[in-house]
């Protein structure tokens, strides 16, 4: 029994101007409990809006559609209402750059002491107790709750980051980026802290990244967005040996290889605009294999094996047949 | 930093739950011990006023008689001890000083606060009350006010604290609103707190620094203010101050009779309280704001030193 599903999310931003953006356009997932998905795209396809959509954390001026069951209730039903119960409690996300958003003059005990105080979940001596724990889980010595930001490095920061989400015992973890800006030792050392969170506590971990080298280390299944909406989602393994949506295979191939066999690949031009509808394939004018279908008629996520889809035509016989 | 490698080592250290001042090695600068001990000095002597010079406005001696063992800082132009005077002085000056100050800190810190907290209609109607206060001319709204309200020691404050909350409200303003803007206020947010509490733990703490600092400053021109209006005949003439000694002296030509211990000491009094807070107000905000503790770059700090070149 999926912990999270998410089903035909949309996500629409107002303009100024009277246009709209189409930020995120209709993604479906679902994550268990103990399970790593992976969220992977470049930047702008989507990601982090999703994610915040799932937090129910989107400035005024973003609207919402679609489903998001957090143990079978629906999160969006009534806006701000249904959210806030769970938020932090149960769902938790670490957001990007979150190493940089602790308050430079309050200790870090204090600091992660806070979401328990906002969701009533503990307080005092307790949560104290508690955030000394907590940060003993990820790795950091319990006596350094009385100290300051300043005084911890790059990494201790994330994990007190992490500490930081964990503090009220989510089901879920959202963590955006989680190791942007870290060096590549310390990004083991996160990667495989979470790893053993999810494991441990049976937390379901969506991690959103660019970097699919991390997806790859960590993730269990995995989507891939493009321009909003998902290309391709299945188990990594798959995704990675028998990629059924170009452009998974071309983020693959522009991922540089340790034996330095083949050349790094790129894909030229840019992601499409979101603020026009789009018309077909959003990646038909970067896409090395497009046919005639693929500028006018939008393809449909289709199963290619159980539990691995895409969004391409060359999965569809009729239409390749047709053309 | 050798602290932090001994907690390292030391894995069971009690959890320190005292409060961030106490903690912090504020009481143990020089300069707040020295700021400390002249500021203790002062209200003591304040305090204990009545004790220490019953009367002071009793005729003991000629006018402008120069210091001597009986009277160690001679007599003004009524005769009256001067030492006796200053320690009287003092309680009005320090009450006037520091009163003004909190009036002033309240209402300028209040205003700035929600000014750029709250931004939009809020700050425009609070910036645009602010300017019309600044733009009031402080000593004739001063001589207006206390000739409207009565020469009591609570208007004078009152007068005082109401005029020179303006520059407080503007600072502790765009501080706010640089503060407002910064990570942890959205994450704190995002985490579900509300107003009140980004204020009070988010907001406040990081100004706190700046509207001390800025306090401490407005009792020294609160102690100023009180002389000059007083110099000016508006104070309550029954008390005495450091203000009314100045004037007196003035008034009675005290220059004239080459009577400098008629006007130096109440001078130097003020001079010696103002940067007594000043010290104590310096090392507050020192410790209030840990970075400043550490400094990426200082070399002290780590023990650090340049390393003579060595010959081979």
């Amino acid at each position: 029994m999926s912990v999270l599903t998410v089903s035909e999310l949309h996500v629409w931003f107002e303009l100024p101007g009277g246009r709209e953006l189409h930020a995120v356009r209709g993604i479906d997932f679902s994550v268990d409990a103990g399970e790593r998905f992976g969220l992977v795209g470049e930047s702008g396809c989507g990601k982090t809006t999703a994610m915040l959509a799932l937090m129910g954390l989107l400035p005024p001026n973003a609207s919402v559609a679609g489903e998001v069951l957090l143990d079978g209730e629906n999160l969006l039903v009534r806006g701000e209402e249904s959210a806030a119960p769970h938020r932090w409690r149960e769902i938790a996300m670490i957001f990007q750059g979150a190493m940089n958003a602790f308050n430079p003059v309050q200790t870090i005990g204090d600091q992660i002491v806070e979401p328990m105080e906002l969701h009533d979940f503990a307080e005092g001596k307790q949560a104290l107790a508690r955030a000394r724990e907590l940060l003993e889980v990820v790795g950091i010595p319990g006596d350094r709750v009385s100290r300051y930001p300043h005084e911890f490095s790059g990494g201790m920061r994330q994990r007190a980051a992490i500490a930081m989400a964990l503090a009220c015992k989510p089901k879920v973890l959202l963590a955006d980026e989680p190791t942007t800006a870290l060096d590549v030792m310390v990004q083991a050392q996160i990667l495989e802290l979470l790893i053993a969170l999810a494991s441990d506590f049976g937390l379901a971990l969506v991690l959103v990244t660019h970097d699919l080298p991390v997806v790859a280390q960590v993730c269990d299944r995995a989507a891939v967005m493009y321009a909003g909406i998902v290309a391709e989602l299945g188990s990594v393994d798959r995704l990675y040996h028998d990629p059924r949506h170009p452009y998974t295979r071309l983020l693959f191939a522009a991922t540089p290889d340790l034996y330095g066999a083949d050349a790094v690949g790129s894909i030229p031009g840019a992601p499409p605009r979101l603020d026009r509808e789009l018309i077909g394939c959003p990646f038909a004018p970067r896409c090395d294999r497009a046919f005639s279908p693929c500028p006018t008629v939008t393809p449909r996520l289709l199963e290619v094996e159980p539990g691995h889809i895409a969004a391409c035509h060359l999965n569809d016989h009729a239409v390749v047949a047709a053309s | 930093m050798t602290s932090a490698i001994e907690a390292a080592e030391a894995p069971e250290a009690p959890l320190d739950v005292r409060p961030g001042f106490l903690r912090s090695k504020v009481l143990r600068q020089p300069q707040t011990i020295a700021g400390l001990t002249v500021l203790v000095l002062f209200v003591l002597i304040a305090l204990l006023s009545p004790l220490l010079a019953p009367d002071p406005k009793a005729q003991v001696g000629a006018v402008f008689e120069a210091p001597s063992g009986a009277h160690p800082l001679g007599t003004d132009g009524g005769g009256a001890d001067m030492f006796k005077l200053l320690i009287a002085g003092a309680r009005v000056s320090l009450i006037v000083g520091f009163a003004a100050a909190v009036v002033s800190a309240l209402i300028g810190g209040s205003i700035g606060l929600l000014s750029g907290f709250f931004g939009g209609k809020v700050d425009t109607i609070l910036m645009r009350f602010t300017d019309y206060v600044i733009v009031i001319p402080d000593v004739p709204l001063m001589i207006v006010a206390a000739a409207l309200f009565g020469r009591s020691l609570t208007n004078i404050i009152l007068i005082i604290g109401v005029i020179y909350w303006t520059t407080t409200a503007r600072l502790i303003r765009s501080q706010v609103k640089s503060v407002r803007e910064r990570v942890y206020v959205k994450r704190s947010r995002a985490l579900g707190a509300g107003n009140t509490r980004l204020i009070s733990k988010h907001v406040l703490p990081q100004v706190a620094p700046l509207l001390i600092a800025n306090t401490v400053l407005l009792v020294a021109y609160a102690i100023f203010a009180e002389t000059f209006i007083t110099f000016l005949g508006l104070g309550d003439p029954s008390l005495i101050s450091w203000g009314r000694l100045i004037e007196n002296a003035f008034t009675d030509d005290a220059l004239l009779n080459d009577a400098w211990w008629a006007i130096v000491p109440p001078g130097v009094c003020v001079a010696c309280v103002v940067l007594a807070c000043m010290m104590v107000g310096q090392a507050t905000e020192d410790s209030l704001n840990p970075r400043l503790s550490v400094g990426h770059l200082s070399v002290r700090r780590f023990g650090l030193r340049a390393v003579p070149r060595r010959e081979p």
